[in-house]
């Protein structure tokens, strides 16, 4: 305990430094004079008692000093001096320490920035109590295509999760939860709430302690509960009841049923799936629908439900994959579908479960960006790098400004470490500001990202505090920047012959080839790093590019989709066939519609296969549902047969139309027309044949990015097996889209106002898919254009340094006779080999950095030859330009004042 | 004058102590000179050591300092004990009187025969 009084008492010692020595100096003044009275008093004379007195008590100012000493912090007094003298020095060139600053600020800003939105995608915890404890439960390789999939290969059915609750051991708690979009409130005030289906054992093995009332527990989660009650948000609390206590055990109407509100999920706990929140949450039981095909708490078929747990302690992962892949087959064999090929089958069979780290939740983002933005990362940080080569450049230039200040100094007996010392605190104070602003900065720009990667409908939410992890790594970057700009003239300062600066300092001249070489292994390592971000964002733009112009098979512009949701109506599967019919025609009569059709599946939306057999050839076909009038309102062209008509009913033979890939890979060419397809069984799609008629052009059908299109079948909506309850109208209009939107909503509307309608345009829906593509091209493309620019400033001051430099000896080849060409020659002669080298050195790097990124890029290879002969023609255009201003200002050197300097 | 011993930094800090428990508040000067007239002049005391030692224990919390007049009317300033420092010099007192006991067991233990 004493050493940390004593530390305080020391801390406060820096502070009122000169009262303090002031006091020490009267105390000993009045010790010696004591001393000397005392010396009078025993006889000696005046001269004698100060002489004996100062003998006796030695030296008064190494007393001093010992006392400082011991009062303060002596390293700290130092540091102190150095950062006040920093401070001093950076003040007297305001210029030169703004931009430094500036620069600095926006290139850890945007460092910090991707790093944040890493962080909260990636690297933060679950705000539960022990994160690290949490694991997912998920499919080994995932559900590999069998049955329904709701999204994720990585789901399970509701009966898995079942038979993981009641029989797993090495787990502490399991639960069960998955996000779906609920309807809140009625008519008018209706409105779609993000919620959560939980399973009872939820909150309380995350161990969330509700903010007020109660969550779910497993007594609320059993079956038939019915709705025993829901749960909000904090946020939906504050913002739909104002965060008002009176909500507790008031009513709110979810999909038209009054459920009690039971209690508040603190404000922490915003869900465990980042990049989105939840509204509401619900006990699994609820969603017991009458129909056991329908119900997707008994359906075996249906992938929808993420399984996670907590580990007991001193139970490592390893051994919980374990006993959950012992447990999978009994898991298996005791919820093994109905309806399906023994063929498909052998696939659900050879299932294992497996357990993976879950303490950062689910990360569907995170999964989709990480790569980008780690990517994103390294172009910002050799952004940053660039600009810290810059300052390094400018502080060199200063420190041969300064280089007598510094000669004088180790004259006087300064130490090379303390010298140094002083160079790396004015570093230090740069970066520190730098680091200041950037974080001002980072969070403008990752706010401004967020936005970039949100579309229309899928909003990214992130929560997007500071915490120690961002903190870390601003210090971690600031320390890195200061060190790297700030070493090469501390390192310089420790080799000057402090002579030799002296007699030289006077003549305007420095140092000797050697800094000069220094300066030009910075310009060369800021082009070859240019180049390669400049190579990055041309392959990205360019990747881009190639996107938007991809031909995906059918034309996207002035397509609308609605998507009408029947449920309300409970119709029969009839009825909902001429309802479907009904609303078709209804929607074909509004005059700004050109064409219109119904489809199980539109472009680019999820994905539906079935296995089928083409005359002993077997294998996965894509399959959808469409009314007559879906290839004209896509203009698919019809390459051979005909189209469906209205003559195709439930009643007539079954009929299919299939593409030209699915005619290449079963039929080998063959005459297709006439062939038959055979479906294997699934749950309520029976085994069933169908008879080709015509065959289309190829299209794209998961995303524009797929390589080959895939085998796909088209058979008529009137011949839909399944029934339904949902039906997507795809409407072709060349009138404006929110028109069309108006009136199809009125037409739906009048034939039953319980239809819930849904929009969609084609052609947005598909380029919010390039998002990722689309925040690359931008952001590769914006930090070239800037790696270029800064490099482009950086080789202007160094060619102006050097030519100031180099005055005298351009004097004298004027004054023997040298052309302004001449000039410009040996100046611009000096940039092409820093050129040549920096170009080299970068086609290298750029095609080892391409390699990792080319699974980003589309349509173009990593190592495109025509990208890199570009970017190396544009960097040395631009270096060019930017030498060939100081070039010019050189010619105009007048030789009599240039020799006279000598 | 050349065969006075410097005092040792550890011991010091007790004979301030010490003094400052018999003689009440006392200045710098007094504390030397008094250490001086205890060991019979056979120790010195100067500036050097003795004001970076009051510095420590002032730092410690066992001595306070204020100004004040000295008896022949010099501004100067006065070291007292506090009430921590009172208990440290019983303390180290008796750490020390341990110490000196025993080392003296050792220098009058009689030569033992091989």
């Amino acid at each position: 305990m004493n050493w940390l009084l004593v530390s305080a008492q020391r801390l406060r010692g820096l502070l009122g430094k000169g009262a303090r020595d002031r006091e020490l100096s009267e105390e000993l003044e009045s010790h010696l004079q004591m001393h000397i009275d005392d010396n009078l008093r025993a006889g000696m004379s005046p001269e004698e008692a100060r002489r004996n007195a100062l003998i006796k008590l030695g030296g008064i100012e190494q007393t001093k000093e010992s006392v400082r000493d011991r009062r303060g912090i002596p390293w700290l007094e130092t540091l102190l001096q150095d950062l006040r003298f920093g401070i001093r020095m950076l003040r007297k060139s305001p210029g030169f320490t703004i931009a430094a600053i500036l620069t600095l600020g926006l290139g850890i800003g945007a460092n910090t920035a991707i790093f944040h939105l890493i962080n909260a995608v990636r690297l933060r915890s679950l705000a539960v109590s022990k994160p690290q404890e949490l694991v997912l439960v998920q499919l080994k390789g995932g559900n590999r295509g069998f049955g329904v999939n709701a999204g994720n290969e990585t789901f399970l059915t509701y009966p898995l999760w079942e038979q993981i609750r009641d029989h797993q051991k090495s787990l502490s708690g399991v639960f069960a939860w998955d996000s779906w979009d609920f309807t809140v409130g009625h008519g008018a005030q209706a409105k779609s709430v993000t919620g959560l289906w939980v399973s009872g054992e939820m909150f309380s093995t995350l161990g969330i302690v509700p903010a007020r009332g109660r969550l779910l527990s497993p007594e609320d989660d059993r079956p038939g509960c019915g709705a025993p009650g829901v749960v909000l948000s904090y946020a939906f609390w504050q913002n739909e009841f104002g965060g008002r206590d009176s909500a507790i055990g008031s009513k709110l109407l979810v999909d038209d049923h009054p459920v009690e509100i039971i209690g508040i999920t603190p404000q922490s706990f915003t869900g465990l799936e980042v990049g989105k929140t939840f509204d509401i949450a619900l006990p699994f039981c609820a969603d017991a629908d009458p129909n056991p095909a329908e119900n997707n708490l008994i359906r075996r078929d249906y992938f929808w439900v993420i399984v996670m747990g907590r580990l007991k302690p001193g139970v490592t992962l390893a051994r919980t994959s374990a006993e959950l892949d012992s447990l999978s087959p009994g898991f298996i064999d005791a919820t093994v579908p109905t309806g399906y090929s023994n063929e498909a089958l052998k696939t659900y069979k050879n299932y294992r479960l497996t357990a993976y780290s879950g303490g950062n939740g689910i990360s569907r983002v995170g999964e989709t960006y990480a790569t980008s933005l780690w990517l994103l990362l390294g172009i910002t940080g050799l952004v940053l790098l660039i600009a810290c080569v810059n300052i390094a450049n400018l502080m060199l230039a200063r420190a041969s400004v300064r280089e007598r200040e510094m000669a004088v100094r180790l004259a006087l007996g300064a130490s090379y470490w303390r010298l140094a010392r002083q160079l790396l605190a004015e570093s230090l104070l740069l970066a520190g500001g730098g680091a200041i602003l950037g974080v001002a900065f980072a969070g403008f720009f990752s706010r401004s990202l967020v936005q970039l990667l949100s579309t229309e409908n899928d909003r990214f939410q992130l929560d997007l505090s500071l915490d120690w992890r961002v903190l870390a790594f601003v210090a971690v970057v600031a320390v890195l920047t200061s060190v790297i700009f700030g070493l090469a003239p501390a390192v310089r300062s420790s080799r000057m012959e402090p002579g030799d600066a002296l007699k030289s300092a006077g003549r305007g001249k420095t140092g000797g080839r050697e800094s000069h070489s220094f300066q030009r292994l910075l310009v060369v390592s800021q082009i070859a790093v240019s180049l390669v971000l400049l190579v990055g964002a041309l392959l990205f733009v360019h990747s881009f590019w190639n996107l938007m112009k991809v031909d995906p098979g059918f034309r996207q512009e002035g397509i609308l989709i609605a998507s009408l949701d029947l449920g309300k109506l409970h119709l029969s599967p009839e009825r909902f066939e001429s309802t479907r019919r009904e609303l078709l025609a209804k929607i074909r009569s509004i005059p700004l519609v050109e064409s219109a059709a119904t489809s199980t599946h539109f472009p680019f939306a999820g994905s539906w296969t079935s296995a089928i057999t083409v005359e002993s050839n077997e294998g996965p076909s894509k399959f959808s549902w469409v009314s007559p009038g879906y290839l004209q309102t896509l203009q698919i062209p019809l390459i051979e047969g005909r189209d469906f008509n209205d003559r195709d009913t439930s009643a007539s033979p079954r009929v299919a139309i299939v593409s030209q890939s699915f005619v290449r890979k079963y039929l080998a060419g063959r005459e297709p027309i006439g062939k038959v397809i055979h479906t294997s069984p699934e749950p309520r799609y029976p085994a069933a044949s169908y008879e080709i008629v015509g065959v289309v052009k190829d299209t794209k059908y998961a995303d524009l990015k797929e390589e080959s299109p895939p085998a796909e079948s088209y058979a008529p909506a009137s011949q839909f097996p399944a029934g339904g309850s949902w039906a997507a109208v795809l409407i072709r209009s060349s009138s404006p889209l929110a028109a069309v939107t108006a009136a199809t909503r009125e037409k739906a509307t009048a034939v039953s106002p319980d239809i819930s309608m849904d929009f969609e345009v084609l052609k947005s829906y598909i380029s919010d898919g390039l998002v990722r593509e689309r925040m690359l091209a931008l952001l590769s493309g914006s930090f070239g254009l800037l790696a270029v620019l800064l490099a482009m400033i950086g080789l202007y001051g160094v060619i102006s340094y050097i030519a100031t430099l180099r005055r005298a000896e351009i004097g004298i080849r004027i004054a023997l006779g040298a052309s302004r060409q001449n000039i410009v020659a040996v100046v611009l002669k000096q940039t092409m080999v820093l050129l040549a080298l920096g170009i080299a050195v970068g086609t290298v790097l750029a095609l080892v950095a391409a390699r990792g990124a080319g699974s980003l890029l589309f349509g173009i290879q990593p190592a495109d030859p025509f990208t890199i002969v570009g970017a190396s023609v544009l960097l040395a255009g631009v270096a060019l330009a930017a030498s060939f201003i100081p070039a010019r200002r050189a010619t105009r050197v007048d030789p009599m004042i240039a020799l006279r300097y000598e | 004058m050349g065969d006075k011993n410097d005092v040792w930094q550890g011991t010091l800090a007790l004979m301030v102590l010490k003094t400052l428990e018999v003689l009440g508040p006392l200045h710098g000067y007094g504390i030397a000179r008094r250490i001086e007239q205890t060991s019979g002049d056979l120790l010195s005391v100067n500036y050097g050591t003795l004001y970076p030692a009051l510095l420590k224990l002032e730092q410690e919390g066992y001595i306070a300092s204020e100004w004040g007049v000295s008896e022949n009317n010099r501004k100067a300033k006065f070291y007292k004990l506090t009430r921590a420092g009172r208990q440290q010099v019983v303390r180290e007192a008796r750490e020390w009187e341990q110490t000196t006991a025993i080392l003296a067991k050792f220098l009058a233990a009689p030569e033992e025969s091989a």
